[in-house]
């Protein structure tokens, strides 16, 4: 693409140019019509005085006048641009200036007329006296006249072609200085570091740049905080995995040493333990990642809730012998609309906190409000304290109420899965009991099946 | 010698309590910084490993609450946040020692033990007293140059002594050093420990103070 500079220099420059053009075509066409009224009147005086000068008596004189050879016009200087012929009445020369031509110069009219003489067009005024006698024909030629215009515009327009490239130099030099503060940015911005996230200062920019600089800073910002975002996820999930990883190395350094065969059996089923937790970490982290990354889909499948949490429950382990499910039988017929994966998420981690904080057992009971806009999960767990219940879905939020094998991320997901199929997660203690009632409400109606 | 664990991951907590165990201390373990506080204010302890990231609060907020109450129980902070400002807040928050996890456990029983050490007023990492040496980093005893064979609470008992001695300790300050919270005091146990080491140590070293508690005799 083009620079600005470049653009702009193009733009002004032809621009001038036109202007410049349409100046001498007005100039030309204007001059040309004045210099052809100026040259007429001349003529008609000339044509006067001449009649006025020619008496019966200088008649003979006149006849006199040797004719002078002609003259082109390209030898013509401007000072013998007029021509003048007498004529008898009766066709015969009488007389004619130096550099006339012998042929006659204008049909036996009055007036102005052109007309062709040698190959030239000629410019011609005639004034015919009877009571004298004689014609007499005034005229120039034409191609001295068009020398004359071409004169006087070449005369205005040698400036003007020395003028043009002079001009344009100005307006390259010029555009230069105007488009400083935008090398400066460039320079500045070329200058930074990859992590160099900083506001560009907006202090001295103009404020045409200011848009730009505004814009780009906007974009800054968005980057920093993803990276920010980025950055303490990253430092959260380090954070995250080397407690248990500080645990799995200090069980195996007791089941290496200890003497005492109860003792190395409690530490290696510890660190069992331990590698389970560990791996359903890394598998919510990659989930997590993977939320994130991928961009939301416009998705108009449905499912009915019944048969996705029928799906999860199969695919999950062999639930603890001490934990029900309840399904309500309105969930058959309650059709979730958008991405399967997303909804299956969403509950498949619903209900693993649910087992996950119910180690005392319990029932876990999935609902469909009788409004048909949410499904609804009850646990007879501890439930969250009030304090805290914003705070849980904040990825690593593991609050007091923690379980042994939460990773702290669960609901995070759940939230953010949500999320992708337009629905919203809302957390409440149950009132009549201990424990928690989770519902992933959507807004749009529900479509139910036949 | 009697350690406190605060630390809110099961598996990592149970560790320490076997692993530092391993080593001849005794450790209570509590997951909270309530149940911290509990602690604290109801036993005394010969060190704390503590966790800076517990599910109700911050470990050196813990740290700094005993810090101004004038509690000067040697802290060892054990958390997975070790960036060199992450130590030097947790070390001007007053701890004594700072270990990122994960860690060696034989690394963090030495610095522990170190801090203890410390904290008694000694640097030498063996107690000597006359013919007795005692050195709990490898839970061993000497007289005279042969080693005495001892139960892991006689052990405990005969380093309770040997850290001050002509200091008198109780028979009460004895007993925390020995038992945990779950475990069940014997009566007479300590006596019977005192007993025993008599019989290995020699009957004049261990001094009884009527009323009060034993001692080990500067001057055999």
């Amino acid at each position: 693409m083009m620079s600005l500079r470049k653009r702009l220099f193009v733009i002004l420059v032809a621009a001038t140019s036109l202007i410049w053009l349409c100046a001498v075509v007005w100039i030309y066409i204007g001059s040309r019509s004045e210099l052809e009224h100026v040259l007429d009147t001349r003529l008609q005086e000339a044509a006067r005085m001449v009649h006025s000068l020619v008496g019966r008596d200088n008649m003979a004189a006149s006849a006199a006048i040797v004719p002078a050879p002609a003259t082109t016009p390209e030898m013509a200087s401007y000072e013998r641009q007029l021509s003048c012929q007498i004529w008898s009445l009766d066709g015969r020369l009488m007389a004619r200036s130096s550099g006339a031509p012998d042929a006659k110069l204008a049909e036996n009219v009055d007036g102005f007329s052109d007309r062709v003489v040698d190959g030239e067009l000629w410019r011609v005024y005639t004034i015919e006296d009877q009571e004298k006698g004689v014609r007499v024909m005034v005229g120039d030629r034409i191609g001295l006249r068009d020398r004359l215009v071409n004169d006087l515009i070449f005369g205005l327009m040698a400036p003007a072609l020395l003028i043009v490239p002079l001009l344009g130099l100005l307006i390259w030099v010029s555009l230069g200085r105007g488009l400083r503060p935008l090398d400066v940015m460039a320079d500045a911005l070329r200058n930074r570091d990859a992590d160099d996230m900083r506001p560009i200062d907006t202090g001295r920019t103009l404020p045409e740049v200011r848009l730009l600089t505004d814009a780009l800073n906007g974009l800054f910002g968005k980057v920093e905080a993803a990276r920010r975002h980025e950055r303490e996820t990253t430092a959260f999930a380090a954070h995250e995995l080397r407690t248990p990883l500080a645990g799995l190395k200090t069980q195996a350094q007791i089941a290496l040493t200890a003497k005492d065969a109860g003792v190395r059996e409690n530490a290696l089923s510890q660190i069992l333990v331990s590698v389970d937790r560990t791996t359903r970490l890394v598998r919510q982290l990659l989930t997590l990642a993977r939320l994130e990354a991928e961009n939301r889909v416009a998705n108009n499948t449905s499912s009915a809730a019944a048969e996705l949490l029928t799906e999860i429950i199969n695919a999950a382990a062999p639930l603890p012998a001490n934990i029900g499910v309840e399904i309500d039988p309105a969930l058959a017929k309650l059709m979730l609309t958008g991405e399967r994966e997303s909804w299956l998420l969403a509950l498949r981690n619903l209900h693993e906190n649910a087992i996950h904080h119910m180690p005392g057992g319990g029932v876990i009971s999935w609902h469909a409000t009788p409004d048909g806009k949410s499904v609804m999960v009850l646990d007879d767990g501890p439930g969250i304290p009030n304090d805290e219940i914003d705070q849980v879905t904040q990825r690593f939020y593991r609050g007091r109420h923690k379980s042994a094998s939460g990773t702290g991320l669960g609901l995070t997901i759940v939230e953010i899965a949500a999320k992708r199929v337009g629905a919203k997660l809302l957390l409440e203690n149950r009132t009549t009991q201990t424990g928690l009632q989770a519902a992933l409400i959507f807004p749009y109606a529900v479509s139910r099946s036949p | 010698m009697r350690i406190l664990v605060i630390e809110d991951d099961p598996v990592l907590s149970n560790g320490l309590q076997v692993g530092l165990g391993l080593s001849g201390a005794t450790v209570d373990r509590v997951e909270t910084c309530v149940d911290a506080r509990a602690a604290l204010a109801t036993s005394g302890f010969d060190a704390v490993v503590l966790d800076i990231m517990l599910p109700d609060g911050s470990g050196l907020d813990v740290l700094r609450e005993m810090r101004k109450a004038g509690d000067c129980t040697p802290v060892l902070l054990l958390t997975a946040l070790d960036e060199t400002p992450d130590r030097i807040r947790g070390l001007d928050s007053g701890a004594d020692d700072y270990l990122g996890k994960p860690f060696d456990l034989d690394e963090l029983a030495a610095r522990v033990r170190a801090i203890a050490r410390r904290n008694s007023g000694r640097a030498a990492p063996v107690m000597i007293l006359g013919g007795l040496v005692v050195e709990p980093s490898s839970l061993s005893a000497t007289l005279d140059g042969s080693v005495l064979t001892l139960s892991r609470r006689e052990f405990a008992v005969l380093s309770t002594l040997m850290e001050r001695p002509g200091t008198i300790r109780s028979k009460t300050e004895i007993e925390d050093r020995l038992y945990g919270w779950q475990e069940e005091i014997e009566s007479n146990a300590v006596e019977v420990h005192i007993h025993n080491l008599r019989g290995k140590v020699g009957r004049e070293t261990i001094e009884t103070v009527r009323g009060l508690g034993y001692r080990m005799r500067m001057t055999p």
